[in-house]
Protein backbone atom coordinates (compact mmCIF):
# COMPACT_ATOMS: atom_id res chain seq x y z
CA UNK A 1 0.00 0.00 0.00
CA UNK A 2 2.84 2.38 0.90
CA UNK A 3 4.43 1.28 -2.56
CA UNK A 4 1.37 2.85 -4.16
CA UNK A 5 1.52 6.39 -2.53
CA UNK A 6 5.17 6.42 -2.91
CA UNK A 7 4.98 5.72 -6.42
CA UNK A 8 1.97 8.21 -6.58
CA UNK A 9 4.09 11.20 -5.10
CA UNK A 10 7.23 9.82 -7.04
CA UNK A 11 5.27 10.57 -10.50
CA UNK A 12 4.56 14.32 -9.04
CA UNK A 13 7.61 14.81 -7.64
CA UNK A 14 9.11 14.61 -11.47
CA UNK A 15 6.93 16.89 -12.70
CA UNK A 16 7.64 19.19 -10.13
CA UNK A 17 11.25 18.59 -10.90
CA UNK A 18 10.84 19.88 -14.36
CA UNK A 19 9.38 23.60 -13.00
CA UNK A 20 12.44 24.00 -10.95
CA UNK A 21 14.98 23.06 -13.16
CA UNK A 22 15.71 19.71 -11.89
CA UNK A 23 16.05 18.05 -15.89
CA UNK A 24 19.13 16.49 -14.87
CA UNK A 25 18.79 14.74 -11.89
CA UNK A 26 14.50 13.49 -12.77
CA UNK A 27 16.25 9.91 -13.70
CA UNK A 28 19.05 9.26 -11.00
CA UNK A 29 15.85 10.72 -8.26
CA UNK A 30 13.20 8.48 -10.00
CA UNK A 31 15.60 5.62 -10.12
CA UNK A 32 16.61 6.13 -6.50
CA UNK A 33 12.89 6.53 -5.71
CA UNK A 34 12.18 3.30 -7.25
CA UNK A 35 14.66 1.26 -5.45
CA UNK A 36 13.50 2.97 -2.27
CA UNK A 37 9.98 1.55 -2.94
CA UNK A 38 11.41 -1.47 -3.84
CA UNK A 39 13.11 -1.39 -0.11
CA UNK A 40 8.97 -0.63 0.87
CA UNK A 41 7.53 -4.05 -0.68
CA UNK A 42 9.88 -6.15 0.40
CA UNK A 43 8.33 -6.01 4.02
CA UNK A 44 5.02 -7.39 2.79
CA UNK A 45 6.00 -10.69 1.98
CA UNK A 46 4.43 -13.54 4.22
CA UNK A 47 1.68 -10.95 5.54
CA UNK A 48 -1.96 -10.44 4.90
CA UNK A 49 -3.23 -6.37 4.99
CA UNK A 50 -6.14 -4.55 4.45
CA UNK A 51 -6.15 -1.25 3.77
CA UNK A 52 -8.90 1.44 3.29
CA UNK A 53 -12.56 -0.84 3.88
CA UNK A 54 -10.46 -3.49 1.99
CA UNK A 55 -9.85 -1.77 -0.77
CA UNK A 56 -6.26 -2.68 -0.83
CA UNK A 57 -5.05 -5.90 0.13
CA UNK A 58 -1.52 -6.79 0.45
CA UNK A 59 -0.21 -10.41 0.55
CA UNK A 60 2.62 -12.58 -0.99
CA UNK A 61 1.35 -11.94 -4.60
CA UNK A 62 0.62 -8.78 -4.91
CA UNK A 63 3.92 -7.99 -2.87
CA UNK A 64 6.07 -10.44 -5.35
CA UNK A 65 4.20 -9.07 -8.43
CA UNK A 66 4.97 -5.39 -7.44
CA UNK A 67 8.73 -6.00 -6.97
CA UNK A 68 8.31 -7.19 -10.25
CA UNK A 69 6.94 -4.35 -11.91
CA UNK A 70 9.00 -1.90 -9.72
CA UNK A 71 12.31 -3.80 -11.24
CA UNK A 72 10.79 -3.53 -15.14
CA UNK A 73 10.45 -0.19 -14.79
CA UNK A 74 13.50 0.74 -13.02
CA UNK A 75 15.13 -0.59 -16.27
CA UNK A 76 12.31 1.36 -18.86
CA UNK A 77 13.11 4.41 -16.79
CA UNK A 78 17.08 4.22 -17.19
CA UNK A 79 16.60 3.99 -21.08
CA UNK A 80 14.37 6.88 -21.27
CA UNK A 81 16.66 9.09 -21.58
CA UNK A 82 18.49 8.52 -24.28
CA UNK A 83 15.77 7.36 -26.40
CA UNK A 84 14.04 10.93 -25.94
CA UNK A 85 17.63 12.31 -26.57
CA UNK A 86 16.07 14.88 -29.08
CA UNK A 87 12.82 16.06 -26.70
CA UNK A 88 14.74 16.74 -23.39
CA UNK A 89 12.12 19.00 -22.57
CA UNK A 90 9.46 16.14 -22.26
CA UNK A 91 11.92 13.91 -20.49
CA UNK A 92 9.82 14.95 -16.73
CA UNK A 93 6.62 13.90 -19.02
CA UNK A 94 7.76 10.49 -19.96
CA UNK A 95 8.93 9.48 -16.89
CA UNK A 96 6.13 10.77 -15.02
CA UNK A 97 3.76 8.74 -17.09
CA UNK A 98 5.87 5.46 -16.82
CA UNK A 99 5.65 6.05 -12.93
CA UNK A 100 1.72 6.50 -12.82
CA UNK A 101 1.35 3.52 -14.85
CA UNK A 102 3.13 1.52 -12.81
CA UNK A 103 1.06 3.07 -9.66
CA UNK A 104 -1.74 1.47 -11.80
CA UNK A 105 -0.15 -1.73 -12.34
CA UNK A 106 0.60 -2.27 -8.97
CA UNK A 107 -3.36 -1.44 -8.56
CA UNK A 108 -3.92 -4.11 -10.51
CA UNK A 109 -2.28 -6.95 -8.41
CA UNK A 110 -3.21 -5.56 -4.94
CA UNK A 111 -7.09 -4.21 -5.55
CA UNK A 112 -9.14 -5.88 -2.93
CA UNK A 113 -12.80 -4.10 -4.78
CA UNK A 114 -13.13 -3.94 -8.28
CA UNK A 115 -13.39 -0.16 -8.23
CA UNK A 116 -9.42 -0.67 -7.17
CA UNK A 117 -9.26 -2.74 -10.11
CA UNK A 118 -10.83 -0.79 -12.60
CA UNK A 119 -9.05 2.60 -11.92
CA UNK A 120 -6.27 0.45 -12.03
CA UNK A 121 -6.41 -0.84 -15.74
CA UNK A 122 -7.81 2.80 -16.80
CA UNK A 123 -4.52 4.24 -15.18
CA UNK A 124 -2.41 1.97 -16.67
CA UNK A 125 -4.34 2.26 -20.21
CA UNK A 126 -4.48 6.17 -20.00
CA UNK A 127 -0.96 6.22 -19.74
CA UNK A 128 -0.30 3.84 -22.46
CA UNK A 129 -2.28 5.59 -24.86
CA UNK A 130 -0.40 8.93 -24.20
CA UNK A 131 2.69 7.12 -24.83
CA UNK A 132 1.59 4.70 -27.92
CA UNK A 133 1.09 8.36 -29.76
CA UNK A 134 3.75 10.11 -27.68
CA UNK A 135 4.98 11.12 -31.14
CA UNK A 136 2.67 13.57 -32.52
CA UNK A 137 4.23 14.45 -35.86
CA UNK A 138 4.69 10.89 -36.76
CA UNK A 139 1.61 9.20 -38.65
CA UNK A 140 2.89 5.63 -37.56
CA UNK A 141 2.28 6.54 -33.69
CA UNK A 142 -0.46 8.73 -34.40
CA UNK A 143 -2.18 5.68 -35.87
CA UNK A 144 -0.84 3.21 -33.12
CA UNK A 145 -2.07 5.81 -30.37
CA UNK A 146 -5.68 6.41 -32.04
CA UNK A 147 -6.14 2.27 -32.21
CA UNK A 148 -4.69 1.23 -29.00
CA UNK A 149 -6.91 4.15 -27.53
CA UNK A 150 -9.77 2.83 -29.38
CA UNK A 151 -9.42 -0.82 -28.62
CA UNK A 152 -8.48 0.03 -25.11
CA UNK A 153 -11.55 1.83 -24.19
CA UNK A 154 -13.89 -0.66 -26.13
CA UNK A 155 -12.38 -3.29 -23.74
CA UNK A 156 -12.97 -1.01 -20.73
CA UNK A 157 -16.67 -0.98 -21.83
CA UNK A 158 -16.96 -4.57 -21.42
CA UNK A 159 -14.87 -4.63 -18.06
CA UNK A 160 -17.20 -2.48 -16.80
CA UNK A 161 -20.23 -3.82 -17.71
CA UNK A 162 -18.77 -7.03 -16.69
CA UNK A 163 -18.61 -5.31 -13.09
CA UNK A 164 -21.96 -4.32 -12.98
CA UNK A 165 -23.56 -7.26 -13.50
CA UNK A 166 -21.63 -8.64 -10.53
CA UNK A 167 -22.16 -5.98 -8.79
CA UNK A 168 -25.88 -6.65 -10.04
CA UNK A 169 -26.01 -10.78 -9.36
CA UNK A 170 -23.92 -9.95 -5.65
CA UNK A 171 -24.55 -6.50 -4.24
CA UNK A 172 -21.41 -5.57 -3.55
CA UNK A 173 -17.66 -4.89 -5.37
CA UNK A 174 -15.76 -5.97 -2.47
CA UNK A 175 -13.75 -9.44 -3.70
CA UNK A 176 -14.31 -11.29 -0.53
CA UNK A 177 -17.87 -10.42 0.10
CA UNK A 178 -18.59 -11.40 -3.74
CA UNK A 179 -16.54 -14.62 -3.02
CA UNK A 180 -18.43 -15.51 0.30
CA UNK A 181 -21.51 -15.17 -1.68
CA UNK A 182 -20.64 -18.05 -4.15
CA UNK A 183 -19.57 -20.04 -1.03
CA UNK A 184 -22.95 -20.03 0.64
CA UNK A 185 -23.64 -21.80 -2.98
CA UNK A 186 -27.26 -20.84 -3.44
CA UNK A 187 -27.65 -20.58 -7.51
CA UNK A 188 -26.21 -17.25 -8.85
CA UNK A 189 -28.33 -15.45 -11.50
CA UNK A 190 -27.01 -15.81 -14.54
CA UNK A 191 -25.73 -12.16 -14.92
CA UNK A 192 -22.93 -13.49 -12.25
CA UNK A 193 -21.72 -15.64 -14.97
CA UNK A 194 -22.24 -13.23 -18.21
CA UNK A 195 -20.71 -10.80 -16.06
CA UNK A 196 -17.47 -12.81 -15.22
CA UNK A 197 -17.69 -13.92 -19.38
CA UNK A 198 -17.51 -9.93 -20.02
CA UNK A 199 -14.71 -9.08 -17.95
CA UNK A 200 -12.78 -12.06 -19.05
CA UNK A 201 -13.25 -10.91 -22.62
CA UNK A 202 -11.79 -7.00 -21.72
CA UNK A 203 -8.69 -8.52 -20.49
CA UNK A 204 -8.11 -10.85 -23.09
CA UNK A 205 -8.06 -8.02 -25.21
CA UNK A 206 -5.81 -6.45 -22.69
CA UNK A 207 -3.27 -9.27 -22.46
CA UNK A 208 -4.01 -9.69 -26.25
CA UNK A 209 -4.78 -13.24 -26.93
CA UNK A 210 -6.70 -14.77 -29.72
CA UNK A 211 -9.15 -13.91 -30.87
CA UNK A 212 -9.07 -10.43 -29.23
CA UNK A 213 -5.21 -9.91 -30.45
CA UNK A 214 -5.82 -8.04 -33.65
CA UNK A 215 -4.54 -4.66 -32.61
CA UNK A 216 -1.68 -5.98 -30.75
CA UNK A 217 1.00 -6.19 -34.32
CA UNK A 218 -0.53 -2.68 -35.51
CA UNK A 219 0.24 -1.17 -32.60
CA UNK A 220 3.36 -2.63 -31.36
CA UNK A 221 4.92 -1.20 -34.56
CA UNK A 222 3.73 2.02 -34.74
CA UNK A 223 4.44 2.80 -31.34
CA UNK A 224 7.67 4.33 -30.20
CA UNK A 225 9.85 1.25 -29.22
CA UNK A 226 10.62 2.42 -25.77
CA UNK A 227 6.89 2.28 -25.31
CA UNK A 228 6.24 -1.16 -27.58
CA UNK A 229 8.99 -2.33 -24.72
CA UNK A 230 6.57 -1.22 -22.27
CA UNK A 231 4.22 -2.91 -23.31
CA UNK A 232 4.87 -5.82 -24.14
CA UNK A 233 6.66 -6.25 -20.75
CA UNK A 234 4.87 -4.73 -18.17
CA UNK A 235 1.36 -4.16 -19.45
CA UNK A 236 1.51 -7.56 -20.42
CA UNK A 237 2.95 -9.04 -17.32
CA UNK A 238 0.58 -6.69 -15.23
CA UNK A 239 -2.58 -7.54 -17.11
CA UNK A 240 -2.12 -11.08 -17.05
CA UNK A 241 -1.51 -11.32 -13.09
CA UNK A 242 -4.90 -9.22 -12.77
CA UNK A 243 -6.58 -11.50 -14.51
CA UNK A 244 -5.05 -14.51 -12.24
CA UNK A 245 -5.77 -12.55 -8.99
CA UNK A 246 -9.31 -11.73 -10.17
CA UNK A 247 -10.35 -15.19 -11.28
CA UNK A 248 -8.90 -17.00 -8.29
CA UNK A 249 -10.33 -14.29 -6.13
CA UNK A 250 -13.94 -14.64 -7.17
CA UNK A 251 -13.77 -18.12 -7.90
CA UNK A 252 -10.83 -20.23 -6.42
CA UNK A 253 -11.90 -23.95 -7.96
CA UNK A 254 -12.24 -22.23 -11.17
CA UNK A 255 -15.45 -24.04 -13.32
CA UNK A 256 -15.17 -26.56 -16.12
CA UNK A 257 -16.78 -24.91 -18.67
CA UNK A 258 -14.69 -21.88 -17.80
CA UNK A 259 -11.54 -24.21 -18.68
CA UNK A 260 -12.34 -25.25 -21.82
CA UNK A 261 -12.64 -21.24 -22.75
CA UNK A 262 -9.57 -20.77 -21.53
CA UNK A 263 -8.04 -23.67 -23.12
CA UNK A 264 -9.73 -22.65 -26.45
CA UNK A 265 -8.20 -19.24 -26.41
CA UNK A 266 -4.78 -20.48 -24.79
CA UNK A 267 -4.45 -23.11 -27.47
CA UNK A 268 -5.37 -20.45 -30.00
CA UNK A 269 -3.19 -17.63 -29.17
CA UNK A 270 0.04 -20.29 -29.45
CA UNK A 271 -0.48 -21.19 -32.61
CA UNK A 272 -1.91 -18.19 -34.35
CA UNK A 273 1.10 -15.82 -32.21
CA UNK A 274 3.79 -18.33 -33.71
CA UNK A 275 2.84 -19.18 -37.17
CA UNK A 276 2.24 -15.31 -37.78
CA UNK A 277 5.24 -14.55 -36.42
CA UNK A 278 7.28 -16.57 -38.68
CA UNK A 279 6.29 -14.62 -41.95
CA UNK A 280 7.08 -11.27 -40.44
CA UNK A 281 10.03 -8.93 -41.23
CA UNK A 282 9.78 -6.29 -38.61
CA UNK A 283 11.25 -6.88 -35.55
CA UNK A 284 8.45 -4.84 -33.86
CA UNK A 285 6.11 -7.04 -34.95
CA UNK A 286 7.71 -10.25 -34.71
CA UNK A 287 7.94 -9.62 -30.87
CA UNK A 288 4.20 -8.65 -31.03
CA UNK A 289 3.21 -11.97 -32.07
CA UNK A 290 5.85 -13.64 -29.93
CA UNK A 291 3.84 -12.10 -27.31
CA UNK A 292 0.90 -12.98 -28.33
CA UNK A 293 1.98 -16.83 -28.31
CA UNK A 294 3.67 -16.10 -24.88
CA UNK A 295 0.14 -14.89 -23.64
CA UNK A 296 -0.99 -18.09 -24.67
CA UNK A 297 1.25 -20.19 -22.96
CA UNK A 298 0.58 -17.88 -19.66
CA UNK A 299 -2.97 -18.20 -19.90
CA UNK A 300 -2.17 -22.23 -18.83
CA UNK A 301 -1.62 -21.11 -15.54
CA UNK A 302 -5.66 -21.41 -15.29
CA UNK A 303 -6.17 -25.08 -15.13
CA UNK A 304 -3.72 -25.46 -11.59
CA UNK A 305 -4.62 -22.58 -10.23
CA UNK A 306 -3.94 -23.34 -6.97
CA UNK A 307 -0.20 -24.43 -7.16
CA UNK A 308 0.60 -22.09 -10.18
CA UNK A 309 0.98 -18.66 -8.60
CA UNK A 310 4.91 -19.00 -8.27
CA UNK A 311 4.92 -20.87 -11.81
CA UNK A 312 3.30 -17.41 -13.01
CA UNK A 313 5.74 -14.95 -11.35
CA UNK A 314 8.78 -17.46 -12.77
CA UNK A 315 7.25 -17.21 -16.10
CA UNK A 316 6.27 -13.48 -16.46
CA UNK A 317 9.86 -12.64 -15.17
CA UNK A 318 11.60 -14.76 -17.08
CA UNK A 319 9.75 -13.53 -20.31
CA UNK A 320 9.72 -9.61 -19.11
CA UNK A 321 13.55 -10.11 -18.66
CA UNK A 322 14.50 -10.97 -21.80
CA UNK A 323 11.87 -8.70 -23.36
CA UNK A 324 13.71 -6.12 -21.80
CA UNK A 325 16.99 -7.15 -23.21
CA UNK A 326 16.11 -7.89 -26.50
CA UNK A 327 13.88 -3.95 -26.67
CA UNK A 328 17.25 -2.57 -25.23
CA UNK A 329 19.27 -3.92 -28.01
CA UNK A 330 16.70 -3.14 -30.53
CA UNK A 331 16.57 0.35 -29.39
CA UNK A 332 20.55 0.31 -29.93
CA UNK A 333 20.41 -0.78 -33.35
CA UNK A 334 17.88 0.68 -34.57
CA UNK A 335 18.12 3.87 -32.61
CA UNK A 336 17.26 6.38 -35.28
CA UNK A 337 16.79 4.16 -38.86
CA UNK A 338 13.09 5.06 -38.42
CA UNK A 339 12.58 1.52 -39.22
CA UNK A 340 12.92 -2.15 -37.68
CA UNK A 341 13.07 -4.71 -40.11
CA UNK A 342 15.89 -7.44 -39.69
CA UNK A 343 18.27 -6.28 -41.87
CA UNK A 344 19.25 -3.41 -39.75
CA UNK A 345 20.46 -6.62 -37.51
CA UNK A 346 23.17 -7.85 -40.07
CA UNK A 347 26.67 -8.62 -38.94
CA UNK A 348 25.91 -7.16 -35.63
CA UNK A 349 27.78 -10.30 -34.37
CA UNK A 350 30.84 -8.28 -35.87
CA UNK A 351 29.93 -4.78 -35.14
CA UNK A 352 28.76 -5.45 -31.58
CA UNK A 353 29.45 -8.73 -30.10
CA UNK A 354 28.53 -7.82 -26.68
CA UNK A 355 24.53 -6.83 -27.56
CA UNK A 356 24.10 -9.57 -30.34
CA UNK A 357 25.54 -12.06 -27.31
CA UNK A 358 22.85 -10.41 -24.95
CA UNK A 359 20.05 -10.51 -28.05
CA UNK A 360 20.90 -14.02 -28.77
CA UNK A 361 20.55 -15.08 -25.09
CA UNK A 362 17.28 -13.04 -24.63
CA UNK A 363 15.84 -14.55 -27.81
CA UNK A 364 17.41 -17.86 -26.63
CA UNK A 365 15.49 -17.31 -23.06
CA UNK A 366 11.99 -16.89 -24.72
CA UNK A 367 12.45 -19.74 -27.16
CA UNK A 368 12.97 -22.22 -23.94
CA UNK A 369 16.48 -23.08 -24.29
CA UNK A 370 18.04 -24.08 -21.33
CA UNK A 371 20.02 -22.41 -18.47
CA UNK A 372 18.11 -19.79 -19.23
CA UNK A 373 14.95 -18.98 -17.26
CA UNK A 374 12.51 -18.92 -20.44
CA UNK A 375 13.10 -23.07 -20.29
CA UNK A 376 12.40 -23.98 -16.88
CA UNK A 377 9.45 -21.85 -16.86
CA UNK A 378 8.12 -22.83 -19.57
CA UNK A 379 9.34 -27.27 -17.85
CA UNK A 380 7.11 -25.80 -14.64
CA UNK A 381 4.40 -24.78 -16.03
CA UNK A 382 4.40 -27.91 -18.38
CA UNK A 383 4.68 -30.05 -15.64
CA UNK A 384 1.93 -29.07 -13.09
CA UNK A 385 -0.37 -28.55 -16.15
CA UNK A 386 0.23 -32.26 -16.71
CA UNK A 387 -0.31 -32.90 -13.21
CA UNK A 388 -3.91 -31.90 -13.51
CA UNK A 389 -4.21 -34.36 -16.61
CA UNK A 390 -4.48 -31.74 -19.43
CA UNK A 391 -1.78 -33.88 -21.99
CA UNK A 392 -3.50 -32.77 -25.38
CA UNK A 393 -2.73 -29.00 -24.23
CA UNK A 394 1.04 -29.56 -22.85
CA UNK A 395 1.85 -31.71 -26.29
CA UNK A 396 0.34 -28.71 -28.52
CA UNK A 397 2.43 -26.17 -26.72
CA UNK A 398 5.59 -28.07 -26.83
CA UNK A 399 4.87 -28.12 -30.50
CA UNK A 400 4.72 -24.09 -30.52
CA UNK A 401 8.11 -24.13 -29.01
CA UNK A 402 9.42 -25.81 -31.34
CA UNK A 403 7.76 -23.75 -34.14
CA UNK A 404 8.68 -20.39 -32.06
CA UNK A 405 12.18 -21.63 -32.59
CA UNK A 406 12.11 -21.02 -35.95
CA UNK A 407 11.62 -17.03 -36.08
CA UNK A 408 13.91 -16.41 -32.89
CA UNK A 409 16.97 -18.20 -35.47
CA UNK A 410 15.78 -15.99 -38.16
CA UNK A 411 17.45 -12.96 -36.53
CA UNK A 412 20.38 -14.90 -34.61
CA UNK A 413 20.93 -16.19 -37.84
CA UNK A 414 21.19 -12.59 -39.35
CA UNK A 415 23.17 -10.88 -36.47
CA UNK A 416 26.22 -13.60 -37.24
CA UNK A 417 25.84 -14.83 -40.97
CA UNK A 418 25.34 -11.46 -43.17
CA UNK A 419 27.69 -8.89 -44.00
CA UNK A 420 26.74 -5.68 -42.34
CA UNK A 421 24.77 -3.18 -44.68
CA UNK A 422 25.08 -0.20 -42.67
CA UNK A 423 27.52 1.79 -41.07
CA UNK A 424 28.41 1.27 -36.99
CA UNK A 425 26.55 3.44 -34.85
CA UNK A 426 27.63 4.12 -31.43
CA UNK A 427 25.75 2.87 -28.69
CA UNK A 428 24.62 4.37 -25.53
CA UNK A 429 26.08 3.22 -22.34
CA UNK A 430 22.88 3.19 -20.72
CA UNK A 431 21.31 0.42 -23.06
CA UNK A 432 24.31 -1.64 -22.72
CA UNK A 433 23.78 -1.54 -18.71
CA UNK A 434 20.02 -1.95 -19.04
CA UNK A 435 20.57 -5.08 -21.33
CA UNK A 436 23.63 -7.00 -19.38
CA UNK A 437 21.89 -6.54 -16.13
CA UNK A 438 18.46 -7.76 -16.89
CA UNK A 439 19.74 -10.79 -19.28
CA UNK A 440 21.83 -11.35 -16.20
CA UNK A 441 18.91 -11.19 -14.42
CA UNK A 442 17.25 -13.46 -16.87
CA UNK A 443 20.36 -16.29 -16.36
CA UNK A 444 20.26 -16.05 -12.29
CA UNK A 445 16.48 -16.66 -12.03
CA UNK A 446 17.65 -19.77 -14.66
CA UNK A 447 20.54 -20.78 -12.18
CA UNK A 448 18.43 -20.24 -8.70
CA UNK A 449 14.39 -21.20 -9.88
CA UNK A 450 13.84 -22.06 -6.22
CA UNK A 451 14.35 -18.25 -5.33
CA UNK A 452 11.34 -17.04 -7.02
CA UNK A 453 9.35 -20.23 -6.93
CA UNK A 454 9.50 -20.29 -3.11
CA UNK A 455 8.27 -16.42 -3.62
CA UNK A 456 4.86 -17.55 -3.35
CA UNK A 457 4.61 -21.06 -2.17
CA UNK A 458 2.24 -21.70 -0.22
CA UNK B 1 -45.59 3.79 -1.34
CA UNK B 2 -44.37 1.36 -3.50
CA UNK B 3 -40.82 1.48 -5.18
CA UNK B 4 -40.67 2.54 -8.28
CA UNK B 5 -38.74 -0.40 -9.29
CA UNK B 6 -40.81 -2.48 -8.56
CA UNK B 7 -43.48 -1.70 -10.56
CA UNK B 8 -40.91 -1.37 -13.76
CA UNK B 9 -38.83 -4.57 -12.44
CA UNK B 10 -35.42 -4.73 -12.69
CA UNK B 11 -34.91 -7.08 -15.50
CA UNK B 12 -36.80 -4.08 -17.78
CA UNK B 13 -33.36 -2.52 -16.99
CA UNK B 14 -30.92 -4.65 -17.71
CA UNK B 15 -32.42 -5.17 -20.97
CA UNK B 16 -31.98 -1.73 -21.74
CA UNK B 17 -29.34 -0.87 -20.52
CA UNK B 18 -27.72 -4.20 -22.62
CA UNK B 19 -29.65 -2.65 -25.42
CA UNK B 20 -27.38 0.66 -25.16
CA UNK B 21 -24.82 -1.32 -24.72
CA UNK B 22 -25.33 -3.14 -28.00
CA UNK B 23 -26.21 0.48 -29.64
CA UNK B 24 -22.60 1.41 -28.56
CA UNK B 25 -20.20 -2.07 -29.77
CA UNK B 26 -21.91 -1.63 -33.40
CA UNK B 27 -21.29 2.02 -32.97
CA UNK B 28 -17.84 1.51 -33.05
CA UNK B 29 -18.11 -1.66 -35.18
CA UNK B 30 -19.50 -0.16 -38.30
CA UNK B 31 -19.14 3.79 -38.21
CA UNK B 32 -15.86 4.97 -39.58
CA UNK B 33 -15.70 8.66 -37.86
CA UNK B 34 -13.46 8.88 -35.10
CA UNK B 35 -15.68 11.18 -33.11
CA UNK B 36 -18.93 9.21 -33.63
CA UNK B 37 -16.90 6.57 -32.79
CA UNK B 38 -15.98 8.26 -29.57
CA UNK B 39 -19.32 9.10 -28.87
CA UNK B 40 -20.11 5.23 -29.25
CA UNK B 41 -17.46 4.06 -26.88
CA UNK B 42 -19.65 7.19 -24.00
CA UNK B 43 -22.77 5.40 -25.19
CA UNK B 44 -21.36 1.72 -24.13
CA UNK B 45 -20.09 3.48 -20.74
CA UNK B 46 -23.17 5.19 -20.12
CA UNK B 47 -25.51 2.20 -20.58
CA UNK B 48 -22.88 0.57 -17.78
CA UNK B 49 -23.55 3.58 -15.36
CA UNK B 50 -27.32 3.59 -16.19
CA UNK B 51 -27.04 -0.27 -15.21
CA UNK B 52 -25.33 0.31 -11.83
CA UNK B 53 -27.44 3.05 -10.98
CA UNK B 54 -30.11 0.57 -11.62
CA UNK B 55 -28.79 -2.27 -9.79
CA UNK B 56 -28.06 0.39 -6.75
CA UNK B 57 -31.21 0.56 -6.02
CA UNK B 58 -32.43 -2.65 -6.54
CA UNK B 59 -29.63 -3.83 -3.88
CA UNK B 60 -30.70 -0.49 -1.81
CA UNK B 61 -26.90 -0.09 -1.65
CA UNK B 62 -24.86 3.38 -2.13
CA UNK B 63 -21.90 1.78 -3.54
CA UNK B 64 -23.14 1.05 -6.89
CA UNK B 65 -23.65 5.04 -7.34
CA UNK B 66 -20.40 5.95 -5.98
CA UNK B 67 -18.58 3.82 -8.45
CA UNK B 68 -20.33 5.79 -11.41
CA UNK B 69 -18.57 8.62 -10.25
CA UNK B 70 -15.03 6.73 -10.89
CA UNK B 71 -16.65 5.34 -14.03
CA UNK B 72 -17.41 8.70 -15.18
CA UNK B 73 -14.15 10.75 -14.17
CA UNK B 74 -12.86 7.46 -16.03
CA UNK B 75 -14.44 8.09 -18.73
CA UNK B 76 -13.76 11.99 -19.26
CA UNK B 77 -10.00 11.37 -18.69
CA UNK B 78 -10.12 8.44 -21.70
CA UNK B 79 -11.62 10.83 -23.95
CA UNK B 80 -9.53 14.09 -23.01
CA UNK B 81 -6.52 11.74 -24.04
CA UNK B 82 -8.38 9.95 -27.08
CA UNK B 83 -9.26 13.78 -29.00
CA UNK B 84 -5.91 14.98 -28.05
CA UNK B 85 -5.28 11.32 -30.10
CA UNK B 86 -7.33 12.92 -32.95
CA UNK B 87 -6.30 16.20 -33.06
CA UNK B 88 -2.76 14.91 -33.84
CA UNK B 89 -4.52 13.02 -36.35
CA UNK B 90 -6.12 15.81 -37.72
CA UNK B 91 -2.99 17.71 -38.13
CA UNK B 92 -1.26 14.84 -39.97
CA UNK B 93 -4.56 13.63 -42.50
CA UNK B 94 -6.58 16.93 -42.65
CA UNK B 95 -9.40 14.44 -41.89
CA UNK B 96 -10.44 12.01 -39.12
CA UNK B 97 -11.80 9.44 -41.26
CA UNK B 98 -10.53 5.90 -39.23
CA UNK B 99 -10.25 4.19 -43.24
CA UNK B 100 -7.01 6.42 -43.43
CA UNK B 101 -5.24 5.14 -41.01
CA UNK B 102 -4.01 1.81 -42.51
CA UNK B 103 -0.43 2.52 -42.62
CA UNK B 104 0.67 -0.37 -40.93
CA UNK B 105 0.29 -3.87 -42.38
CA UNK B 106 2.16 -6.67 -42.39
Amino acid sequence: MYTLIAIAGLGIICLIAEIFNLRKAIVPITILGLLGSLALTVPDFGHYYRYFNSMVITNNFSAAFSCLFIILTIFLIALTPDFHKEHKAKLSDFVAIKLFLLTGAIAMVCFGNLAMFFLGIEILSIALYVLAASQPKNLKSNEAGMKYFLMGAFASGFILFGIALIYGATGSFDTSVIYGKILENQPMPAWYFIGIVMMSIGLLFKIAAVPFHFWAPDVYEGSPALTTATMSTLTKVAAIAAFFKLMTSLNLTVPGTYITIISIVSILSMTVGNITALVQTNVKRMLAFSGISHAGFMLMVFFNPIETPGTLLYYTAAYAFAGIAAFAVILSVCGDKGNEEVYNFNGLGKRNPLMAAVLTCSLLSMAGIPIFSGFFAKFFLFNQVLSTGHVAIVIIAILNSIVSVGYYFKLILAMYTKEATSEVQPTPVMYTIVAVLSIALNIAMGLQPDFVLGLLKI
Amino acid sequence: MENILQQIGIENYIYLSTLLFCVGIFGVLYRRNAIVMFMSIEIMLNAVNLLLVAFSTYHQDATGQVFVFFSMAVAAAEVAVGLAILVAVYRNLNNIDIDNLKNLKG
